[in-house]
């Protein structure tokens, strides 16, 4: 909601003869990029560090809140619902005001940068909804992916093709017509295109299928194991723990617990809290 | 990020001090002859008495994006279809027309009604479409062999003078409320069928009826003699020419230092004014009240929030539908004073730009949502549409009054009447940027 | 009963006009529709801009006949078009610069943006009448006919006369050459494709690395084209009258609406969907029923509505393609 939005309430906006919000942006892409930091010395390949904020001039939603991930592992963040995951990854990307706290990549320290420039910077992110062109073609997703490259796109979309074998068959195809599972594939696959250095996935099994939840996952660690770190927020605690190197238990926008997947599921507390016992 | 907020508390004393400025331009405008006023109390209430009709028709467009948040810019339609309540309602009957066809005029229309009415029927139960074009297709070839005859016989009665149907030769007072209820029965045919999709497609089903209305009133002789016009409308006043003959008016007239000719100009049009603003006073106050009774409050609740009220079993579809008929029945209303006001029926005056979008310039400028704003930004904008017609060629003509005389000059002082809208322009662009909420903003 | 004389009837009064007057429409919807699409609004200025953009093609077309540049026999007006398309899109710019740019910046809701194109329309409308006035004016030279009605008769032998006015195959011609350019730039270039991503994912196109004031440039420079080539078309065709390009708008509307707003190919469709059922619903169909049928004497002209209420005839359209197709006849963004 802008100030905008107030003066004239949800008048007219009902009347699809003059307006159209479908696809209407949230972020603020005006926003300058400040300057890149120095990174400190043994830092992982991406660390959240001590981040406090919220949205605008709104509470704060995150405490001090920490993640990290080391290449070639898979961190994820779980935790009870509202308990900041979302945010906390939102905040990694830029897309909230820090008040404290800093974000550093592969030796940099990106805390000013805005989301645009830190696609560029190399992170890879795809958002819960609303992450594909839904009009265009698969084929299309993947070179809007690519936009900021200018060598050859090619190799990359066969990699992609062949990580994804179900959507490849469908390239000319529009992706708002594919099925759920098929479009978190290609807005996963868009996200890899630009060939970033760290891969950020906000609840990629939102709303599909066990199935397809589990194929997705393996899809997920393949690219982990191919060497590219994989930051996700997972709705499905026990599943994404399973295959977490580490892993992110928040309350209330702060660190709960942290460890490896398989540490916290032995831990009594966060079973009994919220893994259901 | 909030450079353009109006403070969202506006001050109590906002609406009172605009309402001074605006009194202040009226009496400057009766009393000083300059280079921006004309110093004519006839002048001044003339653009005063056509300022209260815009206030009206922008408290109908207000009520239903204030309330509803539904766009109209079918406002010309629904004034024009007012505007042919005086004719219908308040005209003598024409010597002969109603024996020349009106029997069979009115079947044919109601043939054509009733076809429409079938085709709905035997589409809901049947779903079949050849069937409703069949109906359709037999119904328009009866009403065009009922109407067509009907409307030679009409238009060749006394063409010369008449051609028309004729009025039932009432008084011209109670075709205010039947100018109303033309414009509310279009508004109710229009809103049936635009607000029940799945979203509105009204703006441009408006867009669409206004025009027909306007080419209906253009082509249509008979109903109110098209482009040839209808002059002496009856009026609810006085007319100058008995007052000047009245020695009692003279006499008053004189003691007060006016000529007659002056003097009975500003009687009629204080009558008029005084007719107007009992209308107004009465739209505004049944306006407020129903804001403030349960279904005002229903409605204020849709509006802030459609989804919650739905999920609360409120039918919000058919409140938009009632909002959408009330307002335009007041801009019918608007419609048929206006036509009482100038005497005259002329369709091709009817311009979108000048009924339709300047009254939104009104209500934006006014402030969407109050009635107050409404009615003091109608006046206002009125008053700067008119004066801007003789402030644009001074200013113009004060700019290029240093450049030789040419082809550019001549071309600069020839357009600048065109000024006024480039200025309308630039004001609703103004308020839009810097004040929103406009001159009075809502509660 | 005479097939050809009705044919060269139905070609003549019927299939020509209406498809120049589709041409038109068409390329006015693709306008509207773009600007839906990829701005988030429908820009009711859209048919002041037209009449800009015509009026100033039509003064570099004066200067370029007093300057006694011709292109024989096209019509001089084609020259100055590139001239009428730059400075309407320079104007559109700055609008957007001056105008909504700073309501995009604060992610208003659409409706604003609507609000602010009524007053960009008055300011157009002004403008336009500045520049040359409110009467109309004519400004087609060149050769006036491709096909001359005599001509076609001698040829043929037929009782029935055929013209085709070298304005009418121009708008054709034209408007086929920039819809398949429009959709090559839409659908094969790297800028076309970025359009097509912001308008239908913002936030994503934006973290794609898509420059949405790029692309909103992009989008106001193609829709100034549009809007000038589509203005000076149906000028040359018809004649300039300010006020008809406003009063155009309802039934460049109701062809990106029928066609499914936001939806190019929609948008052509719907305006040779509206132009045909215009001219074909208004034409008095008696001739041709008495080539077909020639015993047959019908009563009256075999017209159905008037010329005066074509406008009817788009509105009719539009609604009943909202009954049953409340998204248009191509998937459009109108949901």
């Amino acid at each position: 909601m802008s100030d905008q939005d107030a003066v004239f309430g949800h008048r007219g906006n009902r009347d699809a003869s003059v307006v159209n919000s479908q696809g209407k942006g949230t972020i603020d892409g005006t926003r300058p990029s400040g300057p890149v930091g120095q990174g400190r010395a043994g830092d992982p390949f991406l660390i959240g560090e001590g981040m406090t904020g919220g949205y605008g001039k709104g509470p704060d939603i995150l405490n001090n809140c920490t993640i990290a991930v080391e290449k070639g592992q898979i961190a994820v963040i779980v935790g009870p619902n509202g308990a900041g995951k979302s945010t906390a990854m939102k905040a990694i990307f830029g897309m909230l005001n820090l008040r404290q706290g800093s974000v550093r990549l592969d030796g940099r320290d990106i805390t000013a940068l805005n989301p645009q420039d830190r696609v560029k910077a190399g992170m890879g992110f795809v958002p819960q909804v609303n992450n594909i062109f839904p009009s265009m073609t698969v084929e299309e997703n993947l070179e809007m992916g690519a936009y900021i490259r200018n060598d050859d796109i090619r190799r990359t979309m066969e990699q992609v093709y062949d990580l994804f074998p179900a959507v490849a068959a469908k390239r000319r195809q529009a992706a708002g017509e594919l099925s759920g599972g098929q479009r978190q594939q290609v807005a996963v696959g868009r996200a890899l295109m630009t060939q970033p250095s760290v891969l950020m996935l906000d609840e990629p099994t939102a709303g599909v299928s066990p199935i397809v939840m589990d194929e997705l996952f393996d899809r997920i660690i393949a690219i982990a194991r191919g060497g590219l770190p994989v930051l996700m927020v997972e709705q499905n605690a026990k599943q994404a723990m399973m295959i977490a190197d580490k892993a992110y238990v928040l309350v209330q926008g702060a660190n709960a617990h942290t460890g490896t997947g398989h540490e916290l599921m032995q831990n009594d507390e966060v079973r009994r809290t919220f893994l259901g016992g | 990020m909030s450079s353009n907020r109006q403070s969202a508390s506006a001050s109590p004393w906002r609406a009172p001090i605009v309402f001074a400025i605006l009194a202040a331009l009226f009496v400057l405008e009766g009393t000083v002859r300059n280079g921006m006023f004309s110093g004519s109390w006839n002048t001044s209430l003339a653009i005063l008495n056509m300022g209260l009709i815009s206030a009206i028709t922008a408290l109908g467009v207000n009520m239903q994006w204030g309330y509803a948040g539904l766009f109209n810019v079918g406002v010309v339609g629904f004034l024009a279809l007012g505007g042919l309540a005086p004719v219908l309602v308040s005209l003598p009957p024409v010597q002969g027309a109603w024996s020349a066809g009106g029997p069979r005029l009115i079947l044919s229309l109601l043939v054509g009604l009733g076809t429409l009415a079938l085709a709905r029927i035997v589409y809901a139960r049947t779903r079949r479409g050849l069937l409703v074009a069949l109906v359709l297709i037999a119904g328009f070839v009866a009403y065009r062999w009922l109407f067509d005859p009907a409307v030679s016989a009409i238009e060749a009665n006394n063409a010369a003078s008449a051609g028309n149907i004729g009025g039932l030769g009432l008084p011209v007072l109670l075709s205010w409320a039947v100018g109303g209820a033309f414009a509310a029965a279009a508004a109710w045919a229009i809103g049936k069928v635009a607000l029940g999709l799945r979203s509105d497609y009204l703006a441009i089903a408006t867009l669409g009826i206004a025009e027909i209305i306007v080419a209906v009133l253009r082509n249509e002789d008979w109903l109110a003699r098209g482009v040839k016009n209808i002059t002496s409308i009856p009026r609810p006043v006085p007319y100058e020419i008995d007052l000047q003959q009245n020695p009692a008016f003279v006499d008053f007239a004189t003691r007060w230092g006016f000529s007659a000719a002056e003097a009975s100009g500003i009687w009629v049009k204080l009558c008029y004014m005084s007719l107007f603003l009992v209308v107004l006073l009465t739209i505004v106050l049944l306006a407020e009240l129903a804001l403030k009774s349960p279904w005002g409050r229903m409605m204020r609740a849709i509006r802030d929030n459609e989804t919650a009220a739905e999920a609360m079993g409120k039918d919000v579809t058919a409140r938009h539908l009632q909002v959408f008929i009330l307002g335009s029945a007041v801009i019918g209303v608007a419609g048929a004073m206006m036509i009482t006001l100038d005497g005259l029926m002329a369709p091709t005056s009817y311009n979108p730009l000048r009924y339709t979008f300047l009254i939104w310039v009104m209500v934006i400028v006014g402030g969407s949502g109050n009635n107050w704003g409404a009615i003091l930004g109608a006046v206002l904008i009125w008053f700067l549409w008119i004066k801007a017609e003789v402030w644009g060629p001074n200013l113009i003509g004060l700019l290029v009054g240093p450049l030789p005389d040419g082809d550019v000059k001549a071309h600069l002082l020839g357009s600048a009447p065109h000024m006024r809208f480039i200025a309308m322009g630039a004001v609703l662009l103004l308020v839009l940027r810097f004040a929103p909420r406009g001159l009075v903003p809502e509660k | 009963m005479d097939i050809l004389n009705a044919l060269v009837a139905f070609l003549n009064f019927v299939f020509i006009p209406a498809a120049a007057y589709g041409a038109q429409l068409a390329l006015g919807a693709l306008g509207v529709t773009l600007i839906y699409g990829i701005l988030r609004f429908s820009n009711f200025a859209h048919g002041d801009t037209m009449a800009f953009g015509t009026a100033i093609t039509i003064i570099a077309t004066w200067g370029l006949q007093s300057l006694g540049v011709s292109l024989g026999p096209l019509p001089t007006a084609l020259l100055a078009l590139p001239i009428g398309i730059a400075g309407t899109a320079l104007l559109v710019l700055a609008t957007d610069r001056v105008v909504y740019r700073f309501y995009r910046v604060q992610k208003a809701a659409p409706i604003i943006f609507v609000m602010a194109s009524v007053g960009v329309m008055f300011v157009m409308n002004g403008l336009t009448r500045l520049l040359i006035g409110v009467d109309e004016q004519r400004f087609d030279d060149g050769a006036r006919f491709l096909i001359a009605v005599r001509d076609f008769r001698e040829w043929t032998g037929l009782a029935e006369g055929l013209a085709l006015r070298s304005t009418q195959a121009l708008t054709v011609i034209v408007t086929v050459i920039v819809c398949a350019a429009l959709f090559w730039f839409l659908n094969r270039t790297k800028g076309g494709k970025a359009m097509r991503a912001y308008s239908d994912n913002e936030d994503l196109a934006l973290l794609s690395g898509i420059d949405p004031e790029k692309v909103v440039r992009m989008t106001w420079i193609i829709a100034a084209a549009l809007m000038t080539i589509a203005g000076v078309l149906y000028g040359l065709d018809k004649s300039f009258r300010p006020f008809n390009y406003f009063q155009i708008l309802l039934p460049i509307f109701a062809a990106a609406i029928v066609g499914g707003l936001g939806n190019p190919i929609g948008a052509i469709a719907g305006g040779f969907l509206v132009a045909f059922s215009e001219v074909a619903v208004t034409y008095p169909w008696v001739k041709i029923a008495g080539y077909l049928a020639p015993g047959w004497e019908p009563g009256g002209l075999l017209q159905l509505l008037g010329t005066e209420y074509k406008f009817a005839v788009s509105f009719v359209i539009l609604i009943v393609v909202l009954l049953f197709r409340p998204t248009g006849l191509f998937r459009g963004k109108s949901v």
